[in-house]
C-alpha cells in the first residue's frame, strides 16, 4: 500500500506543472448512520491521484489539480463525484446502494435475490465460521440450519463428518451434493476461512441439479476480492487443547473383583478373587488411554481490487493430535489458494480459483470390537499397565477374556500407519455478456487428489489365541491412489421485461461432468528390525511364504454425466413469482436404456408485503409465501452394476499351490435405473419488527422411490454368494420424509448493547413404505458375536430401526420362570434374576420369532440455539444444539465374564425384589445378553456446542500502528453434553443409514479450549 | 448486435445438442482391465481358469461337515457360550428354524458352487479344443457334488440343467422332487466317470474314481444297492487305492492327498479371510472352529471349541480300537501329560475333534483360526469300502464280500484279526453301520447315515421324525419364491 502511494506521488510528479494544484482532506461518512466509512476508495477523474479513508474515515490527498473530479466509492454505495475548486476540507455522505446492498443468493446456475427466492433456501454466512471456528467446514452447519443435520462418524481428528438434509431417505448415500463455486467438489478438505457463504437447497429448488439432487445441495461460495478496495490482510490464529468429555463409569478393581466372585459363586464355581483387599481401586484404563491433545491453526487471506481486477489469496495450516493416542490418531492440513477475477473486455471477465490442499492422518483401530477404546473399556481395572519388567502387562489369554482385547495402550504403540493426500481443485470461468440481459458463462471446475498410505503390521504377540498376534511375518502395505474428475458447464442467462410489469429471467444450459479413479497396491514381507523405520517396501526384502499374488490394482470405468438444463422464472409486479425448472441427465452407471431422467419442477411464491391491502405500518414488514413440488434424482452407485464382469475371487489348490482362475463378480442387474425423489414444500418467510425478526417456516414432504439398494438380497441360487460375487443393486424401495422446519433469528441492540438470537427446529417423520427385496426388510450392522444384526430397513418402520426381543422385568423367583415360556431357544433356560422376554407372538415358547422394533436412531426433533452478544468492545457467542427421541444401541460392552463392566451392573439382581431392570451376574450360561431393549438407551440430547469470549482493542491503540482490527478471543468448542446416554457420544453416528445407531464405542468428540487472534490491516 | 445474438445463440445450440447427443459409447465407455463375464470361453484357458472358480465353493462345505456333526449324536455344538453362533446351538439342540444363517450358508455358497459349475456348461459347446471333456466332466463331477450336498441337507431342490440359474428364476422354476434331482446328479457323475481320467491332471482335482465313488454314494442314499455294489466294487478293484496302515498319520497335513485318499477337499494356510467373508479363505475355517479353547500346548494351536464329541462316541470305541485316540482328543488326559492349559467352553465334554484340530507350524495367514491347511478326506477308500460293505449287505448280494470290506477296516483299526466280525444279515448291517460311525466319526457323515437308514429318531436328541430329516429352506428363498415353493413339512 505504501509503495503503491509512493508510485501515484511519482506519477504525480510527472505530471506537474500543467496547473494550479491544491490540497484536498475532510471526512467520509455514511448518510444514514452517520458513522464514518473507512477504506473508501478516491480518485481523480482522469489524473492519476488517488488514495483511500483511514479507520476514521478521514483522508488527504495533496496536490489535486484544480477542476478536477474526484470519485468516491466503497462497496454497497453509490458513488460520489466532487469537484475541486479550492483547497479546503470537506464532508462527504455516501448513501447506501438499496439494490446492491439486496440480499442475493446462489442458487442454481446463477443468483436470485433472496425477497424473490420460491424455494426453501437457506444461507449460513461467514460469520458463523467466525463464530465456531470449526476445523472442518461441515462443522458449521451443525445446528445453525433448519433441517440440516451434521454428524461425526467419529470424534478422532480428520474423521468424515456427514450432512443430513431432511432426514435419511436411502440405505446408500445420503449426503448432500456439494458445489465449490459452481463445480462437484468436497467440502471436507476446505480451509472453512476459505468459505464466504453456505447455500442449502432443501427442496425442488435444487432440480436444477437433478443428477445429484435428491439429498439436497449445498453450494458454497470461496471468499473472492472486492473491486475498487486497498489490500486488506487479515491473520487468525488459535491455539488450545482438547479433552475427553467423557469417562463411561466403570468398576474398580475392587469392585470388579467382589462383582466376578459372585458371578462364578452364581455359576457354581469356585471364587477367582479370594482376597480381594489391596486391589484398591486398580488401574483407570480410560485415564491411561485419555490425554490432552494440542490443537493449533493459523492462517492468513490477502484480498482487494482495483477497477478491473479482484484477488484473494490465503493458506493455513492446522495441526491436531487425538485425545486417543495423540499423533498416532492426529491430523494435519494445510491450505493455500489464490482467486483472481479480471475484467478482460466491458463484457467479458475472466474468474480463475485455485484450492491446493495437503493433509496427513494416522489413525487408530476405533468404533468396533477390539478398538482401542472398546478395550479401554473391557481391560478390567485389577490389571496394571506395565508388568514387573517394565513391559507391557498383557490381558490373560485364558477362557473369560476374550481374544480381541489387549492391553489399550500397547495397542495404541505397535500401531503404525500413514496417510497423505495433496489435492488440487478449483475452477476457470468466463463471463461474455453478448448484449445487456444476455450473458454467457462458461466454466470448467476441477478436482484431483493424489494419496500415499501406508501401513506397518510388526511381529507381534499379545497371547496365545489373541486375534491381534502377528507372529510369522511382518508386512507393509503400501498404497498410492489417484482421483479426477471435472465439471464443464455452459449456460445462458436472458433477462427481459415485458410490458413493465412481466420480468422474466431464462437459463439454459448444459453440463458434463466426469470422474476417476486408480489405485496401486502392494506389500512388502520382512520389515527389517521389525521397525517402522523401516517399514518400507524398499527395505523389506522377504517373499511371502506363500507365493500368493499380494499386489493389485484398479482403475475405474470413467463415470460421465452429461445433463442440459433449463429454468424459466416469471415476477409479476414483484409480487407474484413463478418458476420452472426442467433438466436432463445421463448416468454411465445405468445402461443404455435406462441411462436417461428427466427431472422438472414448479415453484411459486406470493409476496404479500408487496400487495396494496398489505398494511406496511404494521409490524409485519415482509411477507411470502412460497410453495415447490418436483422431483430430482440419484444415481449414487458403483459403476458397472449393470454389466457382469469377471471380477470374483477364483482360487484353488492344485498340486498343493494357490491356483487362481476367473469367476463371475457382483450379480449383475441388467435393468437398473435412476432413483427419483419427490419432493414437495410449502413455506413461509416474515420479517417483523423493523426487519428485526425473520421467520421462516416450512413444511415438507419427500418420497424416495426406486430406492437404489446395494447388495439387494436375492435367491442364493443365483450364485451372489461366491466369494468375490455378491448380490446385484436393485430398484428396491420407497422411504419418506417428512416434517416441519422453524427458524427464528431475532437481532436488536440497546445503545451499545447489540444481540441476536437465534433459533431452528426441525421434525422429522421417516418411514420405510416399501421393500421389494422378497424378504421385505434389509438388516444391518452386528450386535455381540454371532448374533442377528439389530437393526433393519422395514416397510412401516423407521430406516434403521431396532430389532430385538423386548423385555419385561426381572424374573424375582423360579415360580416366575416357570410360569413363563421357556427361554431356552435364547441360550440358556431361564434362572431367577434372568431378564424375561415377552412371547411377542404368543405361541408359548420364546424364540427368534419374537422379536419386534425397539428403538429407532433417528431423532423426532433437532434443533439449533445460538446467542450473540456485543458490548463496545467485547463479543460473546454460544451455539447448542438439540436431538430429541433417537435411540442407541449400547454394543461397547464385551459380555465376556472376566472383563471390566460398567458401574451400573452394581445395582443388579441379587435376590427377590432387589432389581427388575439389570439382571444377575454370573460365569455360567444365560440368555442376558441377547439383543434386546435392556441394551436400548435414549440417545437424546443438548449439547452446548461452542461459546467464545471476544476482544477488539480500540481503534485508537491500534491505528499507530496501521492496523484496523486486532481482536483477542478464548473459546471452548463442545463445551457440555445433557444426555441420560451412558456410551460415549451421542452425537456420534457411524454414518451408515441402517446400523449407524449402534454404539461400538465412539471415539468421543473431544472438547476444546482455545485462545485466537484476529488482526486485519 | 442482432447478429452477435443468433451466432451465440448457433454456438450454445450446437454445443448443448452435443452434450444431449452424447453417444452410449462415449457415456457408457467399457471399463479398462475388466473381462465381461457373457463374452468368455474364448480359449482352452478360459475354461481352464472358469473351472478353478468351480472347485473354489469346495472349500465353502467346511460348515457342511461342521454343522453335519453337530447335528449328529457325534458332537455338541460348544463355542463360547449359548448365543456363539446361534445357528450352530440350535441344529444341535434341533430347534432350528427357517430363520438360521448358518443352514443359508450352506444353502447359499453350494448354490454357489452350482452356478459356476454351470457357467461352463452353459458355454461348453462355445470353443472346441483338445481335452475340453476332461473339463466338461470336473464341472459335472463338480455341480454333482454340490447338488448331492443340497439335496442331502434340503431336500427337494431346483434343477436347471446346463445353465445357470438367475435372479428370477426362482419364481418359476420349481423344485424338483428328491428322484429327480437324484436322476440328474447320476446322470452328470455316469459323464464324469466316461470322461475324467483315473489319476486327477493335478493333485486336486477330480478323477475317475472320485466320481464313482461319489456315483456309490448317491445310489447308497438311494437305496439301490445293486449299483451301489457294482460301481463302488469297480472302484475297490480297478482304482489304485488302499488303506494307509497305520491310522494315525491319516489325518496330518504330511499325509494329504496319499493312497487312501479317494477325493479330498483341498485346503491351503496361504491366503485367509475375515469373518464377513468365511467362504473367501482359503483355509479349513472348520478346523479353527473345532479348536481347543485357549489352548496353550504341543502340538496344536487353539481354536473356539466347537463341535466337541460326546461322551458316548468316546465311550463307544472297543477297548484296542487305535482310532480313539487319533479321531477324539481327551483334553483331560492330554493336559496331565503334557502340561498343556486349556478353556472350557460351552458345552464343555472333554473331547475334542483331534482329526481336525488346528496343528502348529502352519503359516496361517490372515487370521489364524480362518486359515488352517487341513484338506478335508471327502471320500476315504475305507468310506468306500464301507459303503460296498453295506450295498453288499443291505442289497442281499453278498455278506462274504461284505465281511471281507468291513474286516479290511477293523484289521486297520485294531491290528489284528481278532476283532473280524462273522455275522451276517440284518447283525452284520449293525455292524457295518457301526463300524461307519466309529471310522468316520469327525468327518461330517453320521447325521446322514442315521437319517438314510432311518436310525435317527432316538440317537439324535430332539429328533423329531416326519421333519428333521431334512433341514428348512432358508426363509428368504421361500419369500424370494413368491409361492413357488412350499417350506419343508412341518418347519
Amino acid at each position: 500500500m505504501r509503495s503503491n502511494f509512493l508510485l501515484i506521488t511519482l506519477l504525480l510528479f510527472t505530471s506537474i506543472g500543467f496547473s494550479q494544484t491544491v490540497d484536498v482532506s475532510g471526512s467520509v461518512f455514511d448518510s444514514g448512520t452517520g458513522e464514518p466509512i473507512p477504506s473508501v476508495n478516491i480518485f481523480a477523474k482522469d489524473y492519476k491521484i488517488g488514495t483511500s479513508t483511514d479507520f476514521d474515515g478521514n483522508f488527504t490527498l495533496s496536490k489535486v489539480p484544480v477542476g478536477v473530479t474526484l470519485v468516491f466509492s466503497y462497496v454497497g454505495y453509490l458513488n460520489y463525484e466532487y469537484k475541486v475548486t479550492q483547497a479546503e476540507v470537506i464532508k462527504i455522505n455516501m448513501i447506501q446502494d438499496l439494490k446492491a446492498l439486496e440480499e442475493v443468493v446462489v442458487i442454481g446456475y446463477g443468483t436470485k435475490a433472496k425477497k424473490d427466492v420460491t424455494g426453501s433456501v437457506a444461507v449460513v454466512d461467514s460469520k458463523i465460521i467466525e463464530d465456531l471456528r470449526p476445523i472442518k467446514a461441515e462443522q458449521a452447519l451443525q445446528g445453525t440450519v433448519a433441517g440440516v443435520y451434521v454428524s461425526a462418524s467419529s470424534g478422532a481428528p480428520g474423521s468424515r463428518i456427514d450432512i443430513r438434509i431432511r432426514g435419511i431417505s436411502s440405505n446408500g448415500d445420503n449426503g448432500p451434493l456439494v458445489l465449490i463455486d459452481g463445480y462437484e467438489g468436497n467440502m471436507e478438505l476446505l480451509n472453512p476461512s476459505d468459505i464466504e457463504s453456505y447455500t442449502v437447497l432443501k427442496d425442488a429448488q435444487a432440480s436444477v441439479y437433478g443428477a445429484k439432487g435428491a439429498n439436497g445441495v449445498i453450494l458454497i461460495t470461496t471468499k473472492q476480492g472486492k473491486k475498487n478496495t486497498k489490500t486488506k490482510v487479515s491473520f487468525n490464529s488459535y491455539t488450545g487443547f482438547q479433552e475427553s468429555t467423557r469417562k463411561l463409569n466403570l468398576l474398580n478393581a475392587t469392585e470388579y473383583a467382589l462383582l466376578l466372585n459372585e458371578s462364578y459363586a452364581n455359576a457354581g464355581l469356585s471364587l477367582p478373587y479370594p482376597n480381594v483387599e489391596g486391589l484398591g481401586v486398580g488401574t483407570d484404563w480410560q485415564d491411561e488411554v485419555f490425554e490432552k491433545a494440542p490443537i493449533m491453526n493459523n492462517d492468513i487471506s490477502i484480498s482487494g481490487g482495483s477497477e478491473t481486477i479482484t484477488y484473494a489469496f490465503s493458506a493455513s495450516k492446522i495441526n491436531q493430535e487425538g485425545i486417543v493416542g495423540l499423533e498416532k490418531s492426529g491430523f494435519d492440513r494445510g491450505t493455500a489458494r489464490l482467486a483472481v477475477g479480471v475484467d478482460l473486455f466491458d463484457n467479458l471477465k475472466i474468474k480463475t480459483n485455485f484450492i491446493y490442499t495437503d493433509f496427513n492422518r494416522q489413525g487408530l483401530n476405533e468404533n468396533g470390537l477390539g478398538s482401542v477404546l472398546f478395550n479401554a473399556i473391557n481391560v478390567p481395572s485389577v490389571f496394571s499397565v506395565y508388568d514387573v519388567n517394565g513391559d507391557y502387562t498383557l490381558v490373560p489369554d485364558t477362557p473369560g477374556y476374550g481374544l480381541e482385547v489387549i492391553n489399550p495402550l500397547a495397542q495404541i504403540k505397535n500401531t503404525y500407519n500413514s496417510y497423505n493426500q495433496e489435492r488440487l481443485n478449483g475452477s476457470i470461468s468466463l463471463e461474455y455478456e453478448v448484449i445487456n440481459d444476455l450473458k454467457l458463462t462458461t466454466r470448467y471446475g476441477f478436482q484431483r487428489a493424489n494419496s500415499v498410505g501406508k501401513t506397518f503390521n510388526m511381529l507381534i504377540y499379545y497371547g496365545q489365541g489373541k486375534v491381534f498376534n502377528n507372529e510369522d511375518q511382518s508386512t507393509v502395505n503400501q498404497n498410492t491412489e489417484k482421483f479426477s474428475n471435472y465439471t464443464f458447464d455452459l449456460f445462458a442467462e436472458y433477462q427481459k421485461t415485458l410490458f413493465n410489469d412481466h420480468k422474466f429471467k431464462v437459463t439454459i444450459g448444459g453440463t458434463l461432468h466426469e470422474a476417476n479413479g486408480e489405485g496401486l497396491f502392494a506389500t512388502g514381507y520382512d520389515v527389517p528390525n521389525n521397525s517402522w523405520e523401516y517399514a518400507d517396501i524398499a527395505l523389506a526384502n522377504g517373499l511371502p511364504t506363500n507365493p500368493i499374488k499380494t499386489n493389485r490394482s484398479y482403475k475405474s470405468t470413467p463415470y460421465k454425466r452429461p445433463s442440459l438444463f433449463g429454468t424459466l422464472d416469471y415476477n409479476f409486479r414483484e409480487k407474484y413469482l413463478l418458476s420452472f425448472i426442467f433438466r436432463r441427465d445421463q448416468s454411465s452407471n445405468f445402461g443404455p436404456e435406462f441411462s436417461v431422467a428427466y427431472f422438472r419442477s414448479v415453484l411459486g411464491g406470493w409476496i404479500i408485503s408487496e400487495e396494496d391491502f398489505f398494511n406496511n405500518d404494521g409490524k409485519i414488514n415482509f411477507l411470502k409465501l412460497r410453495a415447490s413440488y418436483g422431483t430430482l434424482g440419484n444415481d449414487a452407485i458403483p459403476g458397472d452394476a449393470y454389466r457382469s464382469f469377471l471380477t470374483g475371487e477364483s482360487e484353488y489348490i492344485y498340486n498343493g499351490t494357490l491356483t487362481t482362475g476367473t469367476a463371475v463378480g457382483v450379480l449383475t442387474n441388467p435393468s437398473v435405473k435412476w432413483e427419483t425423489d419427490t419432493k414437495i414444500d410449502v413455506g413461509l418467510d416474515a420479517k417483523m419488527f423493523n426487519n428485526k425478526l425473520e421467520i421462516t417456516a416450512d413444511y415438507y414432504n419427500n418420497t424416495r422411490k426406486d430406492l437404489l439398494i446395494r447388495s439387494t438380497p436375492v435367491s442364493g441360487t443365483a450364485g451372489g454368494s461366491a466369494p468375490g460375487s455378491g448380490n446385484p443393486t436393485v430398484n428396491a424401495g420407497t422411504v419418506e420424509n417428512k416434517g416441519f422446519e422453524l427458524a427464528l433469528n431475532y437481532k436488536d441492540n440497546i445503545k451499545d448493547f447489540n444481540y441476536g438470537i437465534g433459533f431452528n427446529i426441525t421434525s422429522i417423520n421417516n418411514k420405510v413404505t416399501q421393500v421389494n427385496n422378497g424378504s421385505g426388510f434389509i438388516e444391518s450392522g452386528a450386535f455381540g458375536i454371532g448374533q442377528p444384526s439389530p437393526t433393519r430397513m422395514q416397510e412401516g418402520q423407521t430406516i434403521g430401526a431396532f430389532y430385538g426381543y423386548q423385555t419385561d422385568g426381572i424374573f424375582q423367583n423360579q415360580a416366575e420362570v416357570n410360569a413363563h415360556p421357556s427361554q431356552i431357544a435364547l441360550g440358556a433356560e431361564a434362572s431367577p434374576g434372568d431378564i424375561r422376554y415377552k412371547d411377542i407372538n404368543g405361541d408359548g415358547v420364546i424364540n427368534l420369532n419374537d422379536r419386534t422394533f425397539i428403538g429407532k436412531p433417528i431423532a423426532d426433533y433437532t434443533l439449533g440455539f445460538n446467542l450473540n452478544l456485543s458490548y463496545k468492545n467485547f463479543d460473546f457467542v454460544g451455539y447448542s444444539y438439540a436431538s430429541i427421541g433417537n435411540d442407541m444401541i449400547r454394543n461397547y460392552e464385551r459380555t465376556e465374564n472376566r472383563l471390566n463392566k460398567l458401574n451400573y451392573v452394581l445395582g443388579r439382581w441379587t435376590g427377590e425384589g432387589t432389581s427388575n431392570e439389570v439382571p444377575r451376574v454370573t460365569a455360567g450360561a444365560s440368555a442376558n445378553n441377547v439383543f434386546s431393549d435392556y441394551f436400548v438407551e435414549d440417545a437424546s440430547f443438548l449439547r452446548i456446542q461452542n461459546v467464545q469470549l471476544g476482544y477488539s482493542l480500540p481503534s485508537s491503540l491500534i491505528e499507530k500502528i496501521k492496523l484496523t482490527k486486532v481482536r483477542l478471543y478464548a473459546s471452548v468448542n463442545n463445551v457440555y453434553t445433557f444426555t441420560k446416554y451412558r456410551g460415549f457420544d451421542p452425537a456420534a453416528n457411524s454414518g451408515d443409514p441402517i446400523s449407524g445407531g449402534i454404539d461400538y464405542g465412539f471415539y468421543p468428540t473431544p472438547r476444546t479450549y482455545m485462545l485466537g487472534l484476529n488482526v486485519n490491516f | 448486435m442482432k447478429k452477435y445474438t443468433i451466432k451465440i445463440g448457433l454456438v450454445l445450440i450446437v454445443v448443448l445438442s452435443a452434450i444431449s447427443a452424447c453417444s452410449d459409447e462415449f457415456v457408457n465407455e467399457d471399463p479398462p482391465y475388466a473381462i465381461d463375464s457373457e463374452n468368455y470361453f474364448n480359449a482352452k484357458e478360459d475354461y481352464e481358469n472358469a473351472l478353478i472358480g468351480a472347485y473354489d465353493l469346495l472349500q465353502s462345505s467346511y460348515v457342511n461337515v461342521l454343522l453335519g456333526e453337530i447335528a449328529s449324536d457325534n458332537t455338541l455344538s460348544g463355542g463360547e457360550s449359548a448365543t456363539d453362533v446361534v445357528g450352530f446351538q440350535q441344529v444341535d439342540d434341533m430347534i432350528h428354524t427357517p430363520v438360521n444363517s448358518n443352514l443359508k450358508d450352506i444353502w447359499n455358497w453350494m448354490f454357489a458352487g452350482v452356478y459356476r459349475a454351470s457357467y461352463i456348461l452353459e458355454f461348453k459347446d462355445k470353443t472346441d479344443f483338445e481335452g475340453k471333456n476332461q473339463i466338461i466332466a470336473e464341472a459335472r463331477f463338480l455341480k454333482a457334488y454340490y447338488n448331492f450336498e443340497l439335496v442331502k441337507w434340503f431336500g427337494p431342490i431346483p434343477i436347471k440343467v446346463d445353465q445357470r440359474f438367475g435372479v428370477k428364476d426362482v419364481e418359476t422354476i420349481p423344485r424338483s422332487p428328491v428322484s429327480e434331482v437324484y436322476a440328474n446328479i447320476e446322470s452328470d457323475l455316469l459323464f464324469a466317470i466316461d470322461n475324467l481320467s483315473p489319476t486327477a491332471p493335478q493333485t486336486g482335482r477330480a478323477t475317475k474314481g472320485a466320481a464313482q465313488a461319489l456315483l456309490g454314494k448317491v445310489y447308497l442314499y438311494q437305496d439301490k444297492f445293486v449299483n451301489a455294489a457294482n460301481v463302488l466294487e469297480d472302484v475297490i478293484l480297478n482304482g489304485n487305492y488302499s488303506l494307509v496302515s497305520d491310522y494315525s498319520t491319516l489325518f496330518e497335513n504330511n499325509a494329504e492327498n496319499g493312497p487312501e485318499s479317494v477325493f479330498e477337499v483341498q485346503y491351503s494356510d496361504a491366503q485367509g479371510a475375515g469373518f464377513g467373508c468365511l467362504q473367501c479363505s482359503e483355509g479349513n475355517v472348520a478346523v479353527g472352529f473345532n479348536g481347543i479353547r485357549n489352548y496353550n500346548g504341543p502340538m496344536f494351536d487353539s481354536g473356539y471349541s466347537f463341535n466337541v464329541p460326546t461322551q458316548q462316541v468316546y465311550d463307544d470305541f472297543e477297548v484296542g480300537d487305535n482310532r480313539r485316540d487319533v479321531a477324539i482328543l481327551n483334553i483331560v488326559d492330554w493336559a496331565a501329560s503334557t502340561g498343556a492349559t486349556y478353556g472350557e467352553g460351552y458345552k464343555h465334554t472333554g473331547f475334542f475333534n483331534r482329526k481336525y484340530l488346528p496343528r502348529q507350524g502352519d503359516s496361517n495367514v490372515g487370521d489364524q483360526n480362518l486359515t488352517n491347511p487341513n484338506n478335508y478326506r471327502a471320500i476315504r477308500y475305507a468310506d468306500v469300502l464301507l459303503m460296498a460293505a453295506e450295498a453288499f449287505n443291505r442289497g442281499g448280494i453278498d455278506d462274504g464280500k461284505a465281511r471281507t470290506y468291513l474286516n479290511l477296516v477293523r484289521r486297520r483299526a485294531f491290528g489284528d484279526t481278532n476283532h473280524d466280525i462273522s455275522a451276517s444279515g440284518a447283525a452284520l448291517t449293525d455292524f457295518i453301520l457301526d463300524e461307519r460311525r466309529l471310522e468316520l466319526v469327525g468327518e461330517g457323515h453320521r447325521f446322514f447315515d442315521l437319517v438314510r437308514t432311518n436310525r435317527a429318531v432316538g440317537a439324535i436328541p430332539g429328533f423329531t421324525a416326519g421333519k428333521n430329516e431334512i433341514f428348512p429352506v432358508p426363509f428368504e428363498e421361500i419369500q424370494f419364491s413368491n409361492g413357488n415353493w412350499q417350506q419343508n413339512p412341518n418347519y
